[in-house]
């Protein structure tokens, strides 16, 4: 019997079973046929525990939904204490939470960003950064990369993966083009019909697996925005809130956006909102319309509040401190690993603690994944590319917890390489 | 789990803690060569600014001596690594003989509470102190000497990441109040706690549930005996006294004069600045300075012309200490207590044997395992002294003040002042950098059939182990062309997309 007093499951496979009869079979399906018997119950810090009990280390965390961990105690403080005199607000009038993040978030932008659009979630503020993109333009065409991922709502989801779009009958190829990364003649072409209102790019490719940005092509692809009339979109969704070692990745990479989509993090995984943080020039439509786009949940106060509690905490200079150390010594632990297994374990992709592992072998990641999963770590493929492992530590780690999941992922890659070689007593050595 | 709201600053604090703990675990790997660099430049940097921060901080707390403070600050800068230059506290010791290999472990993060009396030569005292060892350290200054500390410890902080250290291995907790202060004591991340300050602070540390060393308030007995050199024991005593106001815990709290010398001690004290108050003046210290029986903190480190106003006394100009008389060394008898200020008690007793008597009874009272001092020529009054008085150390002929503290003796120059057992501290000794690291013991077999290894070149730092490649697995074949269709499918796409 698990009872967690708003309601019970006589057991695991009841769950189980409910959740493919109320919730969603497939999804459900998916993970006990990949070997991931996963129900997440516990949380707190970079862990969760499954139901059976098994403590995993978080090292997907939600794409950095859990930055500063689960339940970070002082996030936890913070809503409770905002509760005692906000909810979520009211969308129609000027709001004293939504006011004090905007002008907190804003500061810690690029300069020229000055506003700050609220939604519910990612693909909210990305569709709103395309409706303000167009607006701004009065053009309709968006560019996206090729395995790009900017989440699934109506706007959103035309600038991903066409398995995502044609399901729904939601691709507009007509609006929508799709240009590989890296591939700055690909760009120019698709922007040199100056017909294209944006270009949204996430600054590392998250679902695609963290490709690195070639060094300038970030840059360069603002110019060609610039010559050809598009605005620059930025999706920080992963690459934000001191991840790459920088409050945000786009400034690291030196590049003066337009428009910024900031999500997942921003509220530390307790009460979920996104934001589009837009420049003067697209602020127009909220000086000219500004019930143009609305949304109840979308800058939820209680949000807000957290909000400005984890821009707080990103910013102390500790943080940066540790965001270094981290991914330093992730960075060196990795490539000794790579060192034991170098024709398998052909790449580290990495910028701060945003990496990604990549296997020679086209299901590499999910071998792995497997593998780290029996060994108590929560690490997830690249859905866009199943070679690469995601390999997303927080930014509050500690050395300690670092060799430990370095231990974890050791073992398990040697796991995955004896599994491939069907060695099966190599397996249970390594 | 219910998550309990942490005073404010606490979580920020705890997080200098954790990056301390980065920086101590870099700082770990550190061979000697970049420690001493990284000392060197601390240390200068600090004597360069050793004037600077003596007067901020005499600004800062109103307290003490601007010149006195500099010395201070000098010895606990350049002095320390004079003193320290040759100790090698990082690489590895060998000794074939007994078989065994010791190496060095540094603490790791530790916590440096220091206070508002001796403010910058603290702080100075030990991050030194904890860089020569490759320790990261949170210093927690004093709230009354909060500005000059950050100031000073930040300063110290850029200093140490220049020459190379890890960043985030000095840092400061620059808004200090009693709750963080107990937070970040018992915090799991701070690996040792060196406390120097109030008995409050002291005790708070050792309950804290972390290791710490402690040291606890002094009150220091000087006797002088028949055979002391009595001019040059009260020109000592006068000077010790006047040293930075008294604001050293070594400074003395009472001569303790045998009769047959005291008139002549009295004589010598005047001639050095030393004013003998007369019965009436000594009521009026005991009622305006010790109201209620209980020392005035605020008049701590100030000079003997304040004292006298405050006490609302006539004193000569020029007097740099006020000298009371009082008879019996007794519990209720405010005179016999610590004296932060150019203050000194004068005791007279027949004999040496009735001084050790009274030093003995000084020490119930307060100071218990800190210092006592002795002017004397005949060796069997010190010995008989040290063996009776209740402290660790003992300085003879010499003024206290600096005498204990190893500036002007051939002890280990100090900040923190161990008071061992009898003053319920596990320090018994000054602190030194050996107390901020333990030891691994490597140890051989004793039996010489087992050979002991060949060390030679051989450190921590450069032991490293070299990994056996793996070779990758052979791609069964269905797996092989599972690759080349994915590939060529990509590829199609790519181009597709490309085209439209």
């Amino acid at each position: 019997m698990y009872d967690y007093g708003f309601f019970s499951y006589e057991s695991k496979d009841d769950f189980l079973d409910r959740s493919r009869e109320f919730w969603n079979p497939d999804k459900t399906d998916f993970w006990q046929d990949a070997g991931v018997d996963l129900v997440i119950d516990r949380r707190e810090g970079y862990f969760f525990w499954d139901m059976a009990g098994r403590r995993l280390i978080d090292l997907h965390l939600n794409g950095g939904t859990y930055n500063l961990g689960h339940r970070n105690p002082e996030l936890i403080a913070t809503l409770e204490q905002a509760m005692q005199r906000f909810d979520i607000g009211n969308h129609h009038f000027p709001a004293l939470a939504r006011t004090a993040l905007a002008e907190a978030l804003v500061k810690t932008c690029p300069p020229n960003m000055q506003r700050v659009v609220y939604g519910a979630g990612g693909g909210e503020a990305t569709d709103i950064a395309i409706k303000t993109a167009r607006h701004t333009r009065q053009r309709r065409k968006i560019v996206s990369i090729l395995k790009g991922y900017h989440g699934h709502t109506g706007l959103a989801v035309g600038t991903g993966d066409e398995r995502f779009s044609r399901l729904f009958l939601s691709d507009r190829p007509d609006e929508f083009t799709h240009v590989p990364f890296n591939d700055l003649g690909a760009m120019e072409e698709a922007l040199s019909g100056n017909d294209v209102a944006g270009v949204i790019i996430e600054t590392i490719p998250a679902t695609y697996g963290f490709p690195l940005p070639e060094p300038g092509y970030l840059q360069a692809v603002k110019s060609l925005c610039k010559r050809y009339g598009a605005l620059y979109i930025a999706d920080e969704v992963q690459t934000g809130l001191m991840r790459t070692g920088e409050m945000w990745g786009i400034s690291k990479a030196g590049v003066e956006p337009d428009i910024m989509v900031i999500g997942k993090g921003i509220t530390g995984g307790m009460y979920p909102i996104a934001c589009t943080v837009v420049s003067e020039e697209c602020s127009a439509w909220l000086k000219e319309d500004g019930f143009g786009h609305i949304s109840t949940g979308g800058g939820a106060e209680l949000g807000c509040v957290v909000a400005l509690k984890v821009l707080e905490i990103c910013e102390r200079p500790e943080v940066r401190s540790m965001v270094h150390y981290i991914a330093d010594r992730f960075g060196r632990g990795l490539r000794a690993i790579q060192e034991l297994y170098p024709s398998w374990f052909v790449g580290i992709r990495q910028d701060g603690v945003v990496m990604g592992l990549e296997f020679d072998h086209p299901q590499g990641a999910k071998i792995v994944m497997k593998h780290l999963y029996e060994n108590g770590v929560w690490a997830i493929f690249s859905t866009l590319d199943p070679r690469v492992l995601q390999f997303k530590p927080g930014i509050l780690l500690g050395p300690e917890l670092v060799d430990e999941v370095l231990d974890r992922t050791e073992v398990s890659i040697g796991q995955a390489v004896a599994e491939l070689r069907g060695d099966r007593a190599t397996a249970a050595v390594r | 789990m219910t998550v309990q709201a942490e005073p404010p600053g606490v979580p920020r604090a705890r997080m200098m803690l954790q990056r301390a703990h980065w920086a101590a675990t870099a700082f770990a790997e550190y061979d000697l060569t970049r420690t001493r660099r990284i000392v060197q430049a601390v240390a200068e940097e600090a004597y360069r600014n050793a004037e600077r921060y003596a007067e901020w901080a005499v600004r800062e707390t109103g307290m003490g001596v601007v010149e006195h403070k500099a010395l201070k600050n000098v010895s606990c800068s350049r002095g320390l690594v004079e003193w320290w230059g040759d100790t090698d506290l990082v690489s590895a010791t060998v000794d074939a003989e007994r078989r065994i290999v010791e190496i060095p472990r540094p603490a790791g993060v530790v916590l440096a509470l220091t206070p508002s009396t001796n403010p910058i030569a603290t702080v100075y005292f030990k991050v030194l102190l904890s860089l020569m060892t490759r320790n990261a350290v949170v210093v927690s200054p004093h709230p009354l000497a909060r500005e000059v500390c950050t100031d000073a410890a930040n300063h110290l902080a850029q200093a140490a990441v220049a020459a190379g250290a890890p960043d985030g291995c000095v840092q400061v907790v620059e808004e200090p109040t009693i709750p963080l202060i107990e937070a970040l004591m018992s915090d799991a991340t701070t690996d040792v706690i060196v406390a120097t300050g109030g008995t409050a602070v002291v005790r708070a540390a050792y309950r804290s549930g972390n290791p710490a060393w402690g040291v606890g308030p002094g009150n220091v007995p000087a006797l002088v005996d028949r055979t002391a050199d009595v001019a040059a024991a009260a020109r000592r005593l006068m000077d010790s006294k006047a040293f930075d106001n008294s604001i050293l815990c070594t400074n003395e709290s009472c001569a303790i004069v045998e009769e047959r010398v005291a008139d002549e001690f009295q004589r010598e004290v005047a001639r050095h600045g030393g004013h003998v108050l007369a019965p009436d003046d000594v009521q009026a210290v005991r009622d305006k300075l010790y109201p209620e029986g209980r020392m005035r903190t605020d008049i701590v480190g100030r000079d003997a012309q304040v004292l006298a106003h405050e006490a609302g006394i006539r004193v000569p100009a020029g007097t740099r200490v006020l000298v009371t008389p009082f008879p019996l060394v007794v519990p209720e008898e405010p005179l016999a207590r610590e004296k932060l200020f150019p203050l000194l008690g004068l005791v007279r007793v027949p004999d040496a044997r009735r001084g050790i008597d009274a030093a003995r009874a000084m020490l119930r009272i307060g100071g218990a395992g800190h210092s006592a001092a002795v002017h004397s020529h005949d060796p069997r009054t010190v010995m008989a002294y040290s063996a009776a008085v209740q402290v660790l150390r003992v300085s003879v002929n010499v003024g206290n003040s600096l005498g204990s503290a190893g500036v002007e003796t051939n002890l280990a120059p100090t900040m923190t002042i161990g008071t061992g057992f009898f003053g319920r501290s596990s320090l018994g000794e000054n602190l030194e950098p050996k107390h901020l690291v333990n030891i691994t013991r490597v140890a051989y077999n004793k039996d010489p059939a087992e050979v002991f290894g060949n060390f030679d070149g051989l450190e921590p730092w450069n032991a490293h182990l070299d990994a056996e490649p793996v070779a990758a697995p052979e791609m069964p074949l269905d797996v092989q062309l599972a690759r080349e269709e994915i590939r060529r499918v990509v590829l199609e796409e790519l181009r597709e997309l490309v085209k439209r």
